[in-house]
This record gives C-alpha cells, structure tokens and sequence, in this order.
C-alpha cells in the first residue's frame, strides 16, 4: 500500500466524517435536550437531499439548495416535535414507532414525488474537480465538506458556549426539570434543538448529495451510521459527535477499501471495544 | 470483643465538588438497633445507597460481616445477607402483592433461574411469601395490584419485601415516610418486633420513633458524623442540640 | 386470566387444524407465513413485553437461521433436524455474542446499539458475496422432508408450522410463568429493586436475550423452508421494525397478542399490497395510529373493555 492509498484513503474517512458530523452531531444534541429517539433522522438526510436537488435544478443556485434545503426540513422537524412527538416523552416504544411511521410515510412519499432513479445533486463549477496539496491530488468538493463541517461545529460550539441561547441549551441537557425551574423555556428550546437538527442533518443530505447522490433508501441507509456515531461519540456531547465522526468516517472507509466484505464488521468491532471501556461512548455524559 | 456485623472506615463519596459523604467510620454490633439521624441533606440516603452498593465509593471501605465489599456488586451484598427499603417506595407496581414477595423470597434461591414450570408449582416458595406477608398483616392483599395499594400498604410491602430475604441486616430508609400518625404508631409497633437476631440500620425524621426503637444513634451533618453512641449520650450531645434545636 | 389466554390459543390452534384442509392454497400460505412471523413475534415479546428491553435488531437472529438453513440446503443438501439444529445454534451464538455488549446498556443507548449490531448481520449478508450470495439471496431452499414424510405442499408445510408454532408458544408460555419470567418481569418493573433484593439483573437480562434470539432464530429456520428464498432484505432494519411494530399492534407482555398483530400484519400486507402500491404509507399510517389510538395494542384494548 503505497503512501498514496494511505493519504487518500484518510482524506475520504476525513471527508465522509465531516459529513456524518452534519448528520450526527443533530441527532446527539436533540438526544441531549429531549432524550427522543428519532428513527426518521435519516429521512431528514434524504429528504434535504431531494429538496436540494429540486431547487438546485430550478434555479441552478447550489446555495439557494442548501438553504432550501435546510429550511423546509427544519420545518418538518419542528412539525413532527410539536404536534406528535411532544407527547411521548419517555415513551421509547412509542417514540421508535411513530417516528419510524413517519420514515416510512417520508420514504413512500419521496418515491411519488421524485421517482425511484437515483440523482445527483449539481454542484457549482468552483467546487468540482481536483487540486494538488504537496504531491496528493485532493477532489475540491470534499475539502468544501471538511470546510462546512468545521464551520459549522466551531459556530455550534461558540453558540453553545458563549451565547445565552447556548447556556440555556446546555441547561435543558443538563436537567431538563431544572431548567424549567428555573424559568427557561423548555419545550421551546426542545423545539428550536429539533429543527436545528433536522436543519443539519438536510445540508448533509445536500451536500451528501453532490458526491454520494440522492436516491430512495438513502434514509434508512445513513440512518445507523449516525446511531454508531453518537453512540461511541455518546449522547448529547458536541466533542463526542466530533470524536465518533472522525472514527467512524475512518473506520468505514478503510474497512471498505482493505475488507470490502467485512465492511460493516470493520465498524462493528472498534464500536464494540470503546463500549466494552465506556458503555456510555467516549464523552458520554447522560 | 465480636465482629461487627457492618463497618465503615472513612467512607467518603463526592459528586464532582461536592462532597455528601465525608469521612463516616461507624461500626454496627450484630443484632444492635441503630438509628442513623442528620438534617435534610446530611447525607444519610447516600451512605445508604453506598453501604448497599448501589453507589460506588469515592473512598473508604465497607466490611460486612468481616468481609470486605468495598467493590462488591449489590447483589453479591444481598446475598451476604444485606436488605434495605427505600425513602420513595420502590416496589413492583404492576405485578400482585404475592409476586412481590415471591420475587423477595426467590432471590436467594436456586429456583429463580427454573424456566419450565410455573411458579405456583413450588409451593414451598409460596408458603415463604405468604408467610412473609402475614408477618405484615398483608396477606389477605394477595392478588391486589401494588399499584392499586394505599401508601401506607406499601410501605409495609418495602418492609415485608426487605424481610422475606431473611436478611441478617436490614437498612430501613425512612420506614415512616409519608405515613399518617396513627399509621406510624402502627409502623412502630411492627419494627419492634422485628427478629432480635437482625442487625437494624435506620434513617429515620420522626426522632420519636428514632430514639424510642434504636438503642444506638449516629448523627450525620453535611456528611460527616459528629455524634455516635448510645440514645441518651447522644440525645444530651450539645452540638446535636444545637443542630435539631438551634438552627 | 393467563389459563383463559392459554385455553383461547389451544383453541385457536385446534381451530386452525381443523379448517386447514378445507382452505384455499392462497389463505393457507398466508397462514403459514403468520405462524412462522408469529413466532418472531414472540421471541421479541420475551425481550420487550416481560423484560422491558426494546431491541431494534431482533432481524438479525432470524436472519442467522434462515441463511443457515439456506446455505446448508443448497450446499450440503443437508437434512432437517440437521439445518434445524444448525440455524438455532448459530442464532444462540450470535445472540451470546451480540449480548455482551448490548445488555450492559439500558434504555436509548440499548435501542441503538442493537440496532447497528442488526446491521452488521446485514452488512455481512450484504457484502460477504462469497458465502451469502449478497443481494442476489440464495435460491432454491427446498421443502423439507423427515423420513418418508414429504412436506412440500402447502397443507402438510401448513401443519409442520402449526405444530412449530404451538412448541414455540408453550416453551415461551412456561418460561414467562416461571420463576425466571417473574424475575424478568421484575426487572421491567424495577431494577434497582431487583439488585437490592439480590439478583444479578445483567445475567437475567443476558439469559432473556439470548433465549429470545433462539427463538427468533427458529423463526428464520421455518422461514428459509417456507419462502425457498433467503437474501438481506429479510434481515434489513425495515423487519426489525416491523416485528416491534406486531408486537406493539397486538400488546406487548401478553405473547398471543403479539403473535395476533404477525397475523394482522401478514395479512394486511398481502391484501393491501393488491391494491395499490403505496403499501409504506398506509403501513406508516399504521405506526403512527398504533401509537395514537392504541398504545396497548388489540389484547391490551380487549383487556381493558373486559374491566
């Protein structure tokens, strides 16, 4: 194996990470706020996708996609909070059911609106095509999804960190009853946490969508890597969503290129060892 | 002099900054009826769910009938001969008052790993249970639903539940909580006949019945001991005065 | 009220012995496929009903039994009690090895981890192309036979599956009547009760996982014989799912219930997928009105009319 392989072999894991960090790091912090399991977060991924694509095609505008795409998920999310989710809290069974009915509803009603051929989302000419970095060649556009993912969790973190919207936030994961308590907002924040997951897990499934395409089973697809993730990054943890992604993104990849028909193992195994030292993930806290 | 039947050396247990157990060393004679008293928050609920393994320690070490369990599991402290009730009443809400008391009566028995044949088949565990509840005047509750039981009822359950194991000592947390007055004269009544072998630990409010069941007291202040020894000792102690009377 | 429940499904069975021979061979395999799905059923009635353990990749142990009896047919034309025995051992196996690391976790964390372990089987069905054929399944699974009986038609299938079925109904009947299944159910009620009394819960919980992993295991057995046709979608997330979902459709904790909602949803599959091809929709409206409009399922519903 020459160096090559090796360098970009990491850069692909590197890449597909940041990618599952967009997906993962949604589903950890609404994990953290709401203790929901929500089954239909990688229908959020594939739906963004396709609304992407949509309005990517219409108006040729890659970043109106992403937006659009971000935003009517959003939408859905807070939709699905508010009106049926809110009134299963701790009900596991029931979240697992009706969140999974709405996946299958989602995935049904994809296939009518968009048919079942898998598409790609249209990427603007700046970010296609490759550069060279020392003597590696390195495709633009995924370098593009490193730089979105370290954007975006560096804003997550100094929200979280430095904004009152933030501490509030940490509060509710904290101790939801408390922070009721003591006068925030609750149910709103859980609101607002849930689209913003929803939110980030449809601009990766946008800009998923520029290299992996759109296509129907996507949802169910992505759906356990984002579980894996969270669970050796652990629950409700911004550091452990940076940690699992990394991991996973690298495992899988290199699983894929050196055991192709071990794949899945190569993700299972390294999962098994962390839980086996820390059964609550890496920087598991609840 | 025997071995205590529960020691504790300099047991200590913080969570993150704070620190609810600092430092208790207390030793329990076999048979001895201890009560352990303190303030709200003195720590006392916690070095219950220490001593019963249902926390970990910080530091120290537990021995229980000279044996160390410091970090034994909860159920290998069971099976030592270690009972406890809970301050909010931990029972089985779904299942009948009987299947409480057969899961209390089983656990220490080879019987609770039998997969073919139906309970009421072993009668001899049977008998144990309703035996256990007619100690508690619970018998004729049987088949009722421990949801459906009044709180005082189910106080009683915790106690018969702690009990069936035939436990060599007992760690009653707050048996009267929440009882009405005449329910804990009645409570009282039941603790006192409690088998003279079993070694009692209590957590008790109501310092009536603290001192009137308990021949040994221990005061617990923001986790430390600073009173130990016999009821009237301890009753004259200035800074437990202080302490009940005072602030 | 557990004698009337045990009374109703002999009678149900004698029932369904009884009509067999006069039905129509489309309805008796739909039978046929309810009993075996049934059977998964209830194995995740064990974990979820009485242990309180929400799997989401129970898929994964029917799955081992089907592909084993799938390979071992195909490859080694071996017999029945052989595939048999086979498909349920490398379920137990798998189940043993998958429960050291799930049953140390509890609740959300339980949930998900089950749910990647069910698709590492997935994964494995999907891509070890070498030994599982990969998405192109293996083919070809024959009928089984015991001695001189043949039982490839679908009357003498039907009974070897109801006989199947009702051995599975009464080996996880007892186990939930009994100590251990008291203990169990205890332990859905309270563990932290269940350690003070005393017991190792994480042994129980164990004991209870792989129990049910060998049933559901058996399931796939049957279902590699009754389908003739193994590949990973019958392992997918998708069959987890659905098996919580007839769990749920027919009231956890009450093992008939459960295998009433593997009929319901048998059937409700096969009719409505006649009809139109938004079967995903109609069975996400399902899900969703489950939860709304009968969170204790069609036993749980008939119970509480009874009071």
């Amino acid at each position: 194996m020459s160096p090559e392989f090796w360098i970009a072999q990491s850069f692909n894991g590197l890449s597909y990470g940041a990618l599952l960090f967009l997906l993962a790091s949604g589903l950890s912090l609404i994990f953290g706020v709401m203790r929901i399991v929500n089954l239909a977060h990688g229908s959020y991924f594939m739906l963004g996708g396709y609304v992407g694509l949509t309005v990517a095609l219409r108006t040729k505008s890659f970043g109106l996609a992403c937006l659009a795409g971000a935003v009517a998920i959003a939408l859905v999310g807070m939709g699905m909070e508010r009106f049926f989710l809110r009134r299963l809290r701790g009900e596991v069974l029931g979240q697992v059911l009706m969140t999974i009915g709405f996946a299958l509803i989602f995935q049904d009603l994809a296939l009518l609106i968009w048919g079942g051929d898998p598409y790609t989302v249209p990427i603007p000419a700046m970010l296609s095509g490759t550069t060279r970095v020392g003597g590696a060649v390195f495709p633009i556009y995924r370098i593009f999804i490193v730089g979105v993912a370290v954007v975006v969790g560096a804003a997550m973190w100094l929200a979280l960190d430095r904004t009152r919207a933030g501490a509030m936030i940490r509060a509710a994961v904290d101790d939801a009853e408390m922070a009721q308590g003591v006068g925030i907002n609750v149910p709103r924040v859980s609101l607002a946490v849930f689209g913003l997951g929803a939110a980030l897990a449809a601009l990766g499934g946008v800009i998923g969508g520029g290299f992996l395409g759109v296509y129907p089973g996507a949802d169910f697809e992505v759906l356990p890597y984002a579980f894996v993730v969270v669970i050796v990054g652990g629950l409700g943890s911004l550091p452990g969503a940076v940690a699992g992604s990394l991991l996973v993104g690298l495992l899988d990849n290199f699983g894929k290129a050196l055991f192709p028909e071990l794949s899945y193992f190569t993700l299972f195994a390294p999962m098994a060892l962390i839980l086996a030292i820390r059964p609550t993930g890496l920087f598991g806290r609840v | 002099m025997s071995e205590p039947a529960l020691r504790l050396d300099s047991v200590c247990r913080s969570f993150g900054g704070l620190q609810a157990v600092d430092g208790v060393t207390l030793s329990v004679r076999p048979g001895e009826r201890r009560a352990l008293i303190g303030p709200n928050g003195a720590g006392k609920t916690t070095l219950f769910n220490l001593i019963s393994g249902a926390l970990p320690l910080s530091a120290g070490r537990i021995v229980l009938f000279g044996r160390d369990v410091t970090t034994a599991a909860s159920h290998r402290r069971a099976a030592l001969g270690l009972a406890r009730t809970f301050q909010i009443t931990n029972l089985f809400p779904d299942l009948t008052v009987l299947e409480n008391c057969l899961l209390a009566v089983q656990a220490h028995t080879a019987t609770r790993f039998a997969m073919l044949r139906p309970v009421r088949h072993y009668a001899l565990l049977l008998e144990r249970a309703r035996a256990g509840l007619a100690s508690l005047q619970l018998e004729k509750l049987g088949d009722a639903v421990v949801r459906n039981l009044s709180h005082g009822e189910q106080r009683q359950l915790e106690i018969a539940l702690a009990l069936a194991g035939r436990p060599r000592v007992l760690l009653l947390d707050e048996p009267t909580a929440g009882l009405s007055p005449a329910e804990s004269r009645l409570m009282a009544g039941l603790l006192r006949r409690l088998d003279a072998g079993i070694t009692v630990l209590m957590i008790e409010h109501d310092m009536d019945i603290a001192l009137e069941l308990a021949e040994m007291v221990t005061v617990l202040h923001y986790g430390r001991v600073i009173a130990d020894g016999p009821r009237e000792q301890v009753k004259a102690d200035p800074q437990v005065k202080e302490i009940y009377l005072g602030a | 009220m557990i004698r009337r429940r045990a009374l109703l499904a002999a009678a149900a069975i004698a029932v369904l012995a009884l009509v067999a021979p006069l039905l129509p061979a489309y309805p008796l395999t739909l039978l046929t496929q309810a009993l075996i799905v049934g059977i998964l059923a209830m194995s995740l009635d064990v974990l979820l009903g009485y242990s309180g353990l929400t799997s989401l990749g129970h898929a994964a142990y029917f799955g081992v039994g089907a592909y084993a009896v799938a390979i071992m047919t195909t490859e080694r034309q071996a017999g029945l009690v052989a595939c048999l025995v086979m498909g349920v051992l490398l379920a137990a196996a798998t189940a043993a090895i998958f429960g050291l690391l799930a049953i140390r976790a509890t609740g959300t964390y339980f949930l998900m981890i089950t749910l990647a372990l069910g698709m590492v089987i997935w994964g494995l069905a999907f891509r070890w192309v070498s030994l599982t054929k990969g998405d192109n399944g293996i083919a070809g699974v024959p009928r089984p036979s015991l001695g001189a009986l043949d039982m490839s038609a679908p009357l003498a299938f039907f009974y070897f599956s109801l006989v199947a079925a009702a051995v599975a109904w009464m080996l996880m009947g007892l186990l939930v009547v009994s100590p251990f299944g008291l203990g169990l159910r205890g332990i859905r009620g309270s563990e932290s009760r269940m350690l003070a009394l005393g017991y190792n819960v994480w042994l129980h919980k164990y004991a209870a996982f792989v129990i049910s992993g060998v049933f559901a295991g058996f399931a796939g057995t049957l279902w590699a014989y009754y389908n003739g046709f193994v590949s990973p979608n019958d392992v997918q997330l998708v069959t987890s799912v659905e098996t919580l979902l007839m769990v749920a459709l027919g009231g956890s904790g009450t093992l008939i219930g459960p295998a009433l909602g593997a009929g319901v949803i048998v059937f409700l599959k096969n009719f409505v997928s006649v009809y139109t091809k938004r079967w995903l929709l109609i069975l996400g409206g399902v899900y969703i009105g489950v939860i709304l409009f009968a969170p204790n399922g069609i036993v749980g519903a008939l119970r509480g009319r009874r009071r």
